[in-house]
């Protein structure tokens, strides 16, 4: 079996991609490391029920239409695929069922969306502590939610999350927002067109007066926070602009200070990257079309700059467009006329980004922190001091730090720590962050079984049954 | 407290933790039905013996580490339950497990 | 005379954080001018053996060389880790290169029969059975027909001692220069000055330890280093609860935990292609060794550019055309470490290479 076009990942993204390529007579395989489409965002979106439309809300079920397609396609579609490579030739590497393959195809997609960005507090390590997303994660899979849990940080999705706990019917002890109030002068520029999508903004001042009106205490402009506990979070202290350290007992804390695009795949890929300076993240470098650096690789979705779902959905389809013109399948004016919805879409969806990064970027002390027994580096287990200490005047950057002291080294590959370090290295070495770099990234970017290398089937590379189970 | 919006359901999977029988749902993370389980501690740390739980629940951080069936390192909010599975806290770095030997440490 | 510092070291990978760790130790005023973070350095992408049982097998100056850098090596571990308090993981419980059959068996007990003949008694080993080996490895597989044991072998964090060499250098007042690719190099007087993008550098001996880079730079100073990139791939596992003390040419189990999977540089039939196909050849020597390790996480890989020379010995000379600019190339950096910081580096200040390295000069090449 040969493919025109591997996609990895069955996010709004990858799944739009796949259903707009097959649609125009690509043959297509899709990789996701879920069991079931949908990304982060769309999650378990095959198996909401309507009772859960009310509680997750309208974005989440803008995804079902998507999934439909998709799945209406019949695509070649393997689930629990943890995509470990893809090489500068677009050989893929993946592990499914217990076996490595490797399939290649003159086109791949990376659709692989956005991770957290870290939040590096005092504490933050302890059980119990997780990101907002985990809890909305834990919320749409599974039906299950903490009770009496604090949500601390900032960005649309603390906001999302508490609603849709409060929807629930689950008591949130409290909200401690840490939107710095400095922002509002810097993102005042960007609010006239960021009005061309006043129903996002009204939408956002809905979710913020729904968490009020409950009877949640809602704590704003705070500007430090720390999670006490011994074995377990106990607690969350926080202190304001107004009042000095204050405690709330909570044994569950969810964080949450924006997503940024997850590179792993992408920059392991040799994909050139840039830093992004609003966003505060590496992107792959696109162009219209969604292809990047190395040719027959393109990446779409969250992956590529952060949007959302429904950007993501016009960005993969954009991408597919794009393959199937280069495989001849679409000539140049029709694959103009097919991206235009799709681009008025993606249009649509970015006018009130620049207004909503200015006004939820998360302050430098958010970012990187100033006590020195915070754990920076979650897997080696690396403090900041024990970080500081390594990074001398001379020290190079990221990877020389990464050598000496482990930062970087654990099976998160930096997901957790990169770019806390970067901005760290940065700050100490009065560096511009974006001339610091990253950790050299190299496959394979999700960790795989020694026998599974071993028993690597090479010839595949030739073609795989990879849509049948072995 | 971790609880369930839907405590009623027909379909149950039981597992086994640490000699506990756990109560879980089919499309059950092991990582949800600890935490449903109110088990919110999966590991301590290979270099500190530090207390870890789930933490991003999306795969990426590598901090829900467990052993199941007798394997360790396995990613805990990446399995899905199924019936019979053993699944422990793994306690420091992963232990090499010998054909020879059983499922208990070496 | 000489310029702003008494030697000039180009590179600030293993040999060059040796050479200059060695010269500022002997209270040279120092610079090592280095590349920067991105460099593909062979350095950090080493094996962090220490090894004699494979040196120079049919070239008896590389063998007593490397005897002796390893004889030289526990002192060397105790003065870094005393002068830095960086723990290096050096450990020397002797090594172990494990054969997987009987023609690798008796191709390996020639070759140590030989490396004897070279050193008159200085090297010592053991051909060991399966039956000796299970005693001494952990979870041997069953294709394991036996081995070579060299008490004289041993194990160190690349990384860490990297770390430890520069560190040591800073402290001894070295300066160490980032972001400064080197691309001339010129007399000055008796000295040289060096040009890099931040300016030029003056001093009175130059050292070239640039890796692959001493290609290009050799030439500079009427010198010829012939080196070539060669890949090389490590695999590397999760941390794991302690299972391997004794280091083995293809996994060694280091300080943190984590096991290293690779191809060694100790062999002498180099794989010359890359990919996965190297990939899982490593990965199924190592299964095939030790099957315990199957179901072991490879959370990362890394891959170097070993910096090779024709005959895969390391390659030293001095200008005599230029006299204080010497140059070295080798692809065991580790290995030579401590005779670098301790031995050569006394001949670079003492302003020439002794008669020992006479074979390891690019001339052998000429012929």
């Amino acid at each position: 079996m040969s493919y025109d076009l591997i996609v990895i990942g069955a996010g709004p993204a990858g799944m739009a991609a796949a259903t707009t390529a097959s649609t125009g007579g690509a043959k297509v395989l899709l990789l996701d490391d879920q069991s079931t489409p949908g990304g982060q965002v769309y999650r378990a979106i095959e198996t909401a029920k309507d009772a859960e439309a009310a509680i997750l809300g309208d974005e989440y079920m803008a995804g079902q239409p998507i999934v439909r397609a998709f799945r209406a396609q019949g695509i070649d579609y393997v689930p629990d695929a943890v995509v470990w490579q893809v090489s500068e030739e677009r050989e893929v590497g993946y592990s499914s069922g217990g076996r490595a393959k490797l399939i290649s195809a003159p086109w791949v997609i990376l659709a692989t969306g956005a991770i957290e960005r870290p939040f590096p507090i005092p504490g933050w390590t302890l059980p119990g502590v997780m990101m907002a997303g985990a809890a909305q994660t834990l919320l749409k899979s599974s039906g299950v939610a903490a009770e009496g849990a604090i949500f601390a940080g900032c960005g649309p999705l603390l906001y999302l999350v508490a609603r849709q706990y409060l929807r629930a019917g689950v008591n949130i002890a409290a909200v401690v927002d840490t939107t710095p109030k400095a922002n509002r002068m810097g993102a005042l520029p960007h609010l006239p067109h960021a009005l061309l999508r006043w129903d996002l903004l009204a939408k956002g001042r809905r979710w913020i007066s729904e968490i009020r009106r409950s009877g949640t205490p809602l704590i704003q402009n705070a500007t430090a926070l720390k999670v006490i506990g011994d074995k377990a979070a106990q607690s969350l202290v926080y202190k304001t602009a107004d009042v000095d350290w204050r405690e709330i007992k909570a044994t569950h804390i969810f964080l949450h200070q924006g997503i940024v695009p997850n590179v792993n795949l992408s920059m392991a890929a040799g994909l050139d990257h840039s830093w992004d300076n609003r966003q505060l993240c590496w992107r792959p470098l696109t162009d219209a079309w969604g292809c990047s650096s190395v040719s027959g690789i393109a990446v779409a979705g969250d992956g590529a700059g952060i949007g959302g779902g429904l950007a993501a959905e016009a960005g993969g389809q954009i991408a597919a467009i794009g393959v199937l013109s280069a495989v001849g399948k679409l000539d140049a004016q029709a694959s103009r006329d097919q991206a235009r919805r799709p681009r008025a879409q993606l249009a649509h969806e970015h006018h009130a980004r620049p207004f909503l990064d200015a006004w939820f970027r998360p302050a430098s002390d958010m970012r990187v922190p100033n006590e020195d027994t915070t754990i920076i580096c979650r897997c080696e287990e690396l403090t900041l001091k024990n970080i500081r200490d390594t990074i001398d005047i001379g020290l190079a950057g990221p990877n020389q730090l990464k050598s000496f002291c482990r930062a970087g080294m654990g099976p998160c590959q930096g997901r957790c720590c990169g770019l806390t370090v970067q901005e760290l290295i940065a700050r100490e070495t009065k560096r511009p962050a974006a001339l610091v770099g990253y950790y050299r990234l190299r496959p394979p970017i999700k960790p795989l079984r020694l026998e599974e290398l071993a028993n690597l089937a090479i010839d595949d590379l030739e073609g795989d049954d990879a849509g049948q189970d072995r | 407290m971790f609880k369930r919006l839907h405590p009623e359901t027909d379909d149950e999977i039981t597992f086994d933790f640490e000699g506990t029988s756990i109560s879980a749902r089919p499309g059950d993370s092991v990582a949800a039905a600890l935490l449903v389980a109110n088990i919110d501690t999966f590991r301590e740390t290979p270099v500190r013996g530090r207390p870890r739980g789930p933490f991003c629940m999306m795969g990426a951080c590598f901090d829900c580490l467990m052993v199941i069936d007798g394997e360790a390192n396995q990613q805990a909010c990446q399995i899905l339950v199924s019936d019979g599975i053993k699944v422990a806290r793994q306690l420091g770095a992963a232990k090499i497990i010998n054909d020879s030997e059983t499922d208990d440490e070496l | 005379m000489s310029g702003a510092y008494d030697a000039i070291i180009i590179g600030g990978g293993l040999l060059g954080s040796a050479i200059g760790f060695g010269l500022a130790r002997q209270g040279l005023g120092c610079v090592i001018l280095d590349e920067g973070d991105t460099a593909y350095r062979a350095a950090r992408g080493n094996f962090g053996l220490v090894w004699v049982q494979s040196k120079g097998i049919g070239k008896p100056v590389y063998a007593d060389w490397t005897m002796g850098s390893a004889e030289l090596w526990p002192g060397f571990a105790q003065e870094l880790t005393e002068r830095t308090g960086i723990d290096i993981s050096y450990y020397a419980p002797g090594g172990i290169e494990i054969c997987l059959s009987e023609a690798e068996f008796d191709e390996r007990a020639q070759k140590m029969a030989t490396l004897t003949g070279h050193q008159n008694g200085r090297f010592s080993h053991q051909m060991l059975d399966r039956k000796a080996m299970m005693e001494r490895l952990p979870g041997l597989g069953p294709d394991v027909v036996g081995g070579s044991f060299s008490p004289h072998d041993g194990h160190v964090g690349p990384l860490f001692l990297m770390r430890a060499m520069q560190r040591a250098f800073v402290d001894l007042d070295g300066v160490i220069r980032t972001d400064s690719r080197v691309h001339a190099i010129k007399r000055d007087g008796d000295g040289f000055s060096v040009e890099t993008p931040g300016g030029t550098v003056t001093g009175g001996k130059v050292v070239l330890a640039a890796g692959l880079g001493n290609k290009a730079l050799a030439p500079m100073v009427n010198l010829d280093q012939p080196v070539y990139p060669l890949k090389g791939q490590v695999l590397v596992t999760e941390r794991m609860a302690p299972f391997l003390d004794m280091p083995t040419t293809h996994a060694r189990q280091t300080g943190e935990g984590t096991i290293l999977i690779g191809s060694s540089q100790e062999d002498v039939g180099f794989d010359l292609s890359s990919g996965p196909e190297v990939i899982k050849r490593i990965a199924d020597r190592a299964r095939r060794c030790f099957p315990v390790l199957s179901k072991a996480r490879i959370v990362r890989t890394w891959a170097a550019l070993r910096v090779m020379t024709p005959d895969g010995r390391p390659i030293y000379d001095q200008s005599e055309t230029m006299p204080g600019a010497f140059a070295a190339s080798c692809h065991s950096g580790v290995t030579l470490a401590a005779t670098h910081a301790m031995t050569f580096a006394k001949y670079v200040a003492d302003g020439h290479l002794g008669s020992e390295l006479d074979g390891l000069s690019a001339g052998r090449f000429d012929v």
